[in-house]
């Protein structure tokens, strides 16, 4: 056998152990890619439910008797604030179904539409007093059992004392619909309102300024810290230097702590020792920050690093200082790693809620934060509170919770890509 | 191999031909020492001249020292931790090194054009307008854009590139953009450029457009230029810098190098018998 024929013999092998190799990696991708696929349907499925709501319609009577109030010209907002508003959906309930004495029938009967309702009417007499004395037809919110039960994820099969809907209630609900009463609408609630315990009255918007608030709090703290540090390590520090050193090896250890010691940190620090208000995205944020700033201090070093030395040498050359080379060629040239690593840093602090368990922001919050120091939640504490919570339609609102993040998280990359494509692209 | 070492000592302790020239030089370099790390030292006790208006080449086998001394000359040592320096270069009878001189301004009277093309990721114009806004020497965009066309003709780049000076500049070819990077140098008007290696990531023909260019830039500037290819020395330069081990061996005319070399190691590296 000469040369050839021994390579030629080998080859055959050589080239299966290739594409082996290749099928490898196909198959790796076609997994990881299935899996992603599962996971985002099996959400999309599970939260679909929670985009859309039932309304009741209801001819709601404002007659004085029943506000039991004085006819009078004009009414100030406290009088009208105290009015027994539970009484109109109940009252228009008994006649549309007249006859029913049973008090727990009557009860039943009364929990058709939900709790909240009094309070939507209460606004709406508030804002419009002329509707005192009048009557009108309103759709009002379903309970979230007889939303349930219209969206067909109640199975009527099953034995009544089973279900949550009695078969009364059954009843009632097939005659309104006969009687064009009952209507699927758009959850608009779902984006306008904060937490509620009624879960057809909860809103993911608190969670979702939360952690806006939040994330801008731990964007200003970290990004121009950390990028400033690590220009100063990394052009202005003297290398060998055993103070520079210790840093270093700091940095790379604070960036592997665990995050509920920053926690405790922020506990200790930001809200016993500096008084930073409890629960507010300030103490979120500044937790956040802390936990997010060795991550972009190593990325950004890494970034610096990558800028070839002959730029800065040509700038240098050129007879620029130290800080024209970082400014007009260093950074922009770093700015496409800097800005990823800061994503990446920023992505982790979103998704976090074991730092946030320590200063109080892992708490039911039903009001909308208007700023930094206002109680608030961040979109993973309110996808754990709500996945804890015993009603059904809490299932459909954690996924649609899920989603609001991942569309955060998403428009939160999409702002990275674009400016990373500017920074690119500019000669 | 001891005595080989003092051997090589005593051969090299003077340097012979002509370091230093008659009349008034442009740059002066007297007992110049270069340490690395104090412990290892690149360069020892260079004298040597750079003469108005003429280009002196420095040759050498790899690690001699003749960078390192290039790169004294506009302080660009200056960036690498540990290195320090002891005697004195001078520029036009000035110390360079002293306290009152601002690195940054002598940056701006002695220009660097470095061994691979290293372009500014900005349109061809930036490049080179680069220095010029940097010091403010042009102070509106007319003047700019005369100083960036002169500099790009001076570099004979102008024609290639004067309809597409809002392109980038790296996406010229090697030898354009290693002009370009002369035309940036000279953009900032300086009195002596350095060329470190300038032709060694080019190709022949794009090698022989800088040499000519080098020729033409010699009317209006000093320049000292390290170079690997002793051809090249031959062609370009008016004197020639022979370097052995950090030590300046021989100086002379450069027709006097490569004819008649005085040194015994200089003769061995130009017939290419050691190198």
């Amino acid at each position: 056998m000469n040369n050839i024929e021994i390579v030629q013999k080998g080859l055959k092998k050589r080239y299966a152990k290739e594409r082996r190799f290749k099928a490898y990696g196909v198959f790796s991708i076609i997994i990881s890619l299935s899996f992603l696929a599962f996971l985002l349907f099996d959400i999309a499925l599970k939260a679909a439910p929670a985009f859309t709501q039932t309304y009741i319609k209801l001819d709601i009577d404002f007659s004085h008797k029943v506000l039991r109030i004085n006819e009078k010209s004009s009414y100030t907002k406290d009088e009208l604030f105290e009015l027994p508003y539970h009484k109109l959906p109940s009252k228009s309930l008994y006649q549309l179904f007249p006859g029913i004495e049973n008090r727990k029938q009557k009860k039943a009967l009364r929990k058709l539409v939900s709790s909240g309702v009094r309070y939507n009417l209460r606004n709406m007499v508030i804002k419009n007093s002329k509707l005192i004395g009048t009557s009108k037809s309103i759709w009002v919110l379903a309970d979230d059992d007889i939303d349930s039960l219209v969206k067909g994820l109640i199975d009527r099969n099953i034995p009544e004392a089973d279900r949550r809907v009695k078969d009364f209630q059954i009843a009632w609900i097939d005659k309104l619909q006969l009687e064009n009463r009952v209507e699927s609408r758009f959850n608009i609630n779902f984006f306008t309102s904060g937490d509620s315990r009624e879960p057809e009255q909860a809103g993911i918007l608190g969670a979702l300024k939360g952690s806006l608030y939040t994330m801008l709090i731990t964007l200003l703290l970290s990004f121009p810290i950390g990028v400033a540090a690590a220009v100063y390590l990394e052009e202005f520090a003297h290398k060998n230097n055993w103070l520079v050193d210790m840093i270093e090896v700091n940095i790379n250890n604070l960036a592997a702590v665990p995050s509920i010691v920053f926690g405790i940190l922020g506990l200790a620090v930001y809200i016993n020792l500096f008084g930073v208000p409890r629960s507010a995205p300030l103490a979120g944020g500044l937790v956040l920050g802390l936990m997010t700033l060795p991550i972009i201090i190593i990325t950004t070093r890494a970034a610096i690093k990558s800028v070839p030395p002959s730029i800065r040498e040509a700038a240098l050359g050129l007879g620029a200082s130290k800080m024209q080379v970082i400014i007009h060629h260093v950074l922009p040239l770093s700015m496409p790693g800097i800005l990823t690593g800061s994503i990446i840093g920023m992505a982790q602090a979103l998704g976090e809620t074991a730092p946030l368990l320590m200063i109080g922001m892992v708490a039911f919050v039903a009001d909308i934060p208007q700023g930094f120091f206002d109680p608030s939640t961040v979109l993973p504490v309110q996808i754990y509170i709500w996945s804890d919570s015993p009603e059904r339609s809490f299932i459909a609102l954690t996924s649609a919770a899920i989603i609001m993040l991942l569309v955060f998280l998403f428009l939160m990359n999409l702002l990275a890509i674009i400016l990373r494509k500017k920074f690119e692209t500019r000669w | 191999m001891n005595n080989n070492k003092v051997e090589l000592d005593q051969q090299l302790s003077e340097t012979v031909g002509k370091p230093l020239i008659n009349g008034t030089p442009k740059i002066t370099c007297r007992d110049v020492n270069v340490f690395y790390n104090q412990d290892s030292q690149a360069i020892f006790d260079v004298n040597v001249d750079l003469a108005k208006n003429q280009i002196l080449a420095m040759i050498g086998p790899s690690g001699c020292g003749k960078s390192t001394l290039l790169r004294c000359l506009n302080r660009m040592n200056d960036t690498i931790d540990g290195c320090s320096i002891t005697g004195k270069i001078s520029l036009d009878g000035e110390d360079i090194y002293s306290n009152d001189i601002d690195p940054v301004l002598l940056r701006a009277k002695v220009g660097m054009v470095f061994q691979k093309p290293n372009p500014f990721p900005k349109s061809i114009y930036d490049n080179v307008a680069y220095g010029p806004r940097l010091h403010g020497i042009a102070t509106n965009n007319s003047e700019l854009d005369d100083v960036v066309e002169e500099s790009l003709i001076k570099a004979g780049l102008w024609k290639e590139t004067k309809d597409r000076l809002n392109k980038p500049g790296t996406g010229l070819s090697g030898g354009q953009q290693q002009r370009l990077c002369i035309a940036r140098t000279i953009a900032v008007r300086p009195d002596v450029i350095l060329m470190d290696e300038p032709t060694s990531a080019l190709d022949p023909i794009a090698t022989a457009t800088i040499e000519e260019l080098m020729h033409e830039l010699k009317s209006s500037y000093t320049i000292a230029v390290v170079t690997h290819s002793m051809q090249q020395a031959a062609r370009i330069s008016d004197r020639c810098s022979y370097f052995h081990l950090g030590r300046l061996v021989e100086v002379n005319d450069t027709n006097i190098v490569f004819t008649n070399p005085e040194h015994e190691l200089t003769e061995n590296y130009i017939t290419g018998r050691f190198g």
